[in-house]
């Protein structure tokens, strides 16, 4: 069908326009829009598009966790955002990971409506807004409400361990470097089970590439759970829905009767 | 700063604010000028000039803190709008040792520990001490709320009917308040009210936003300053949705589409909250805000809250995933009641 011959080349040149590349052609470096201090600007609400979330390395479409949820429930195929592979687990590092697949419907920290930690927060399926000044970029993250304050200045060591880490961000460039520590060890990086010690150590890199995309990298170490650090890279693409805006989604009412119902009086009516 | 527990604390909020210390409380306050009553002038200071963004909006940014001894309405003994000096520090002194008393062996039954011995008592913390206030609330001019409506009077006894038939708090966690359940706490509203410990806030400016970082739950208000229209009507959230604009220097917050699961002193799904917060010095935000619910009081009605520098950095307060709160109460209730019914059929079998 001859229409059908047109289609990949449209699509094609609509990637190219996405991307900021012209084939063939040799081209300056993307210059990023400006903020009003002359860093590069990166306000705005933005979301990753890939299928990280269910499994962070490549993965084949599989059956949910939940039968009666059907294909719903059911894991979606994605390429993956690990560079190389396999992750290098450590031995006891990777029977463990083995043991959270298989208990992943009562265990991912997400399933309680946990905070998501870092790097999972960054590419959940849901957006998130960069809220950009001089001392302090926001991320707010419509999942859970979680947050990330990223330190331009008076960087000091993370003093107490938390879910979304403590980070200190500087400018490369264009580029935002952001060093984050002082995790806890009870987030995981998806529904697969892959996870993370209290050792873990985030050094992301976020450049924008277009007005509409960064280009995102992130350097994972953590000696307690790998042998040698590895990363993770992905675009991530501007929401140009009109009106796009961050929603709540404050789950922790969902899962109440999930965490607590054991402990509700007997006879009393559960909620819908 | 000192640095605040990881953990959820929604149990001890709730003890606090049947604590419910005696609150009045201060102020040399230099806010705009409340229901026709002059606010004392600056004292001998030259005149503020608000600094700006390097985009030039007003530079609200920075840590603060609304943690205040003044409640929302007048206490009937009182029949002015401030205190002296005097009065003031007395006020104080007489609500810190109030807050202090829980820390005295035995003088609260079966508290183990408590706020302040981690320094999250009011005053052991910053808290506003510029406003002479006898009441938050400047109009009407009397302090208090205006009268329910008709309709506001039955939702409030239809709410207290609902109470009654869920059953004890302890029954279930759906049955406890919205804090004690890390949903939603009085810091974040609208309006933002002071939360008893932690009321820490972090202002960041982005290009075409004001983030208010509200301390308790992470809660982040994302206002963005521009003419979009609201959420359609059916769309409703804890927080509503809430649009900005400047006024002079004076960020003006317009907040509605609230989901009516957290009422604000009874107040419907159909309030409209409008909040106006601008720099009154260094050290020193006006807050005020008015309530626009005509399903529940005969009137609006609008209150003055300021808010003084705090220090930072504000830390993670993952409520929920440290509510052990929750947690314990319901399994001390399940136990009691299995301790009793054994006691009971213990009886029964003598």
């Amino acid at each position: 069908m001859r229409t059908g011959f047109r289609a990949p080349l449209l699509a094609a040149a609509t990637l190219a326009v996405v991307f900021g590349v012209m084939p063939g052609a040799a081209q300056a470096p993307y210059r990023a829009a400006r903020a009003a201090d002359g860093k590069a600007n990166l306000n705005g609400i933005w979301q990753a598009l890939n299928e990280a979330e269910w499994d962070i390395e490549g993965h084949s479409a599989a059956p949910g966790r939940v039968q009666a949820l059907g294909a719903e429930d059911a894991v979606v195929p994605g390429l993956g955002i690990v560079e190389g592979g396999p992750l290098p687990y450590l031995p006891a590092a990777a029977a463990k990971k083995k043991a959270n697949f298989e208990k992943r419907l009562t265990s991912d920290p997400e399933i309680k409506c946990y905070l998501p930690g870092v790097p999972r927060a960054m590419y959940l399926p849901q957006p998130f807004q960069i809220i950009q000044s001089q001392k302090h970029i926001m991320m707010a993250f419509q999942y859970g409400g979680a947050i990330r304050t990223i330190y331009m200045d008076e960087h000091t060591d993370a003093p107490a361990d938390s879910w979304m880490g403590w980070s200190n961000g500087h400018w490369e460039g264009d580029t935002l470097v952001i060093d984050t520590t002082g995790f806890n060890d009870l987030s995981w990086f998806d529904r697969a089970g892959n996870f993370h010690s209290d050792a873990l150590h985030v050094v992301e890199r976020i450049t924008p590439a277009s007005a509409d995309l960064l280009n995102y990298e992130a350097t994972i170490d953590d000696k307690k759970v790998f042998s040698r650090p590895w990363k993770i890279s992905m675009p991530i693409y501007r929401r140009k829905d009109k009106g796009a805006r961050l929603l709540e989604f404050r789950c922790v009412e969902f899962v109440e009767d999930l965490v607590y119902g054991a402990l509700r009086k007997p006879g009393t009516r559960a909620q819908q | 700063m000192r640095h605040r527990s990881l953990a959820s604390f929604g149990v001890l909020l709730v003890a606090i604010a049947v604590i419910a210390v005696a609150t009045h409380r201060v102020a040399g306050q230099t806010a705009a000028p409340a229901s026709g009553k002059p606010a004392p002038a600056a004292q001998g200071t030259k005149k503020w000039t608000a600094p700006r963004t390097p985009d030039g909006q007003p530079d609200l940014q920075g840590y603060w803190t609304n943690s205040t001894y003044v409640p929302l309405e007048r206490p009937d003994k009182v029949t002015k709008a401030f205190y002296t000096e005097q009065e003031f520090a007395a006020v104080v002194k007489d609500a810190a040792a109030r807050e202090a008393e829980q820390t005295e062996p035995g003088t609260v039954a079966d508290v183990h520990y408590d706020f302040t011995q981690f320094g999250l008592d009011r005053s052991q913390s910053a808290f506003v001490k510029s406003d002479l206030r006898t009441s938050m609330i400047v109009d009407p001019p009397n302090g208090k709320m205006p009268p329910l409506t008709t309709e506001g009077q039955k939702r409030a006894a239809d709410r207290a009917a609902e109470r009654r038939r869920a059953g004890a708090t302890t029954d279930a966690v759906q049955n406890m308040p919205v804090g004690t359940r890390c949903l939603i706490m009085a810091g974040s509203g609208p309006p933002m009210m002071n939360a008893g410990y932690n009321s820490n806030y972090q202002i960041v400016q982005g290009a075409g936003y004001v983030m208010i970082l509200v301390e308790m739950i992470h809660d982040a208000r994302i206002i963005p300053i521009d003419n979009r229209a609201s959420l359609p009507d059916n769309m409703r959230q804890w927080m509503g949705d809430s649009r900005g604009h400047w006024e002079g220097d004076t960020l003006v917050i317009e907040t509605t589409n609230l989901n009516g699961k957290n009422p604000f002193r009874g107040s419907s799904e159909k309030m409209k909250v409008t909040e106006r917060i601008s720099r009154l010095d260094a050290n020193t935000l006006s807050y005020r805000f008015t309530i626009d619910d005509p399903a529940t009081w005969s009137a609006p009605w609008t209150a003055e809250a300021p808010m003084t520098k705090s220090v930072g950095p504000i830390f993670e307060h993952a409520c929920h995933e440290g509510n052990y709160g929750v947690r314990n109460t319901l399994a001390g209730a399940r136990r009691e009641e299995k301790e009793a019914a054994e006691a009971a059929a213990k009886k029964t079998s003598n």
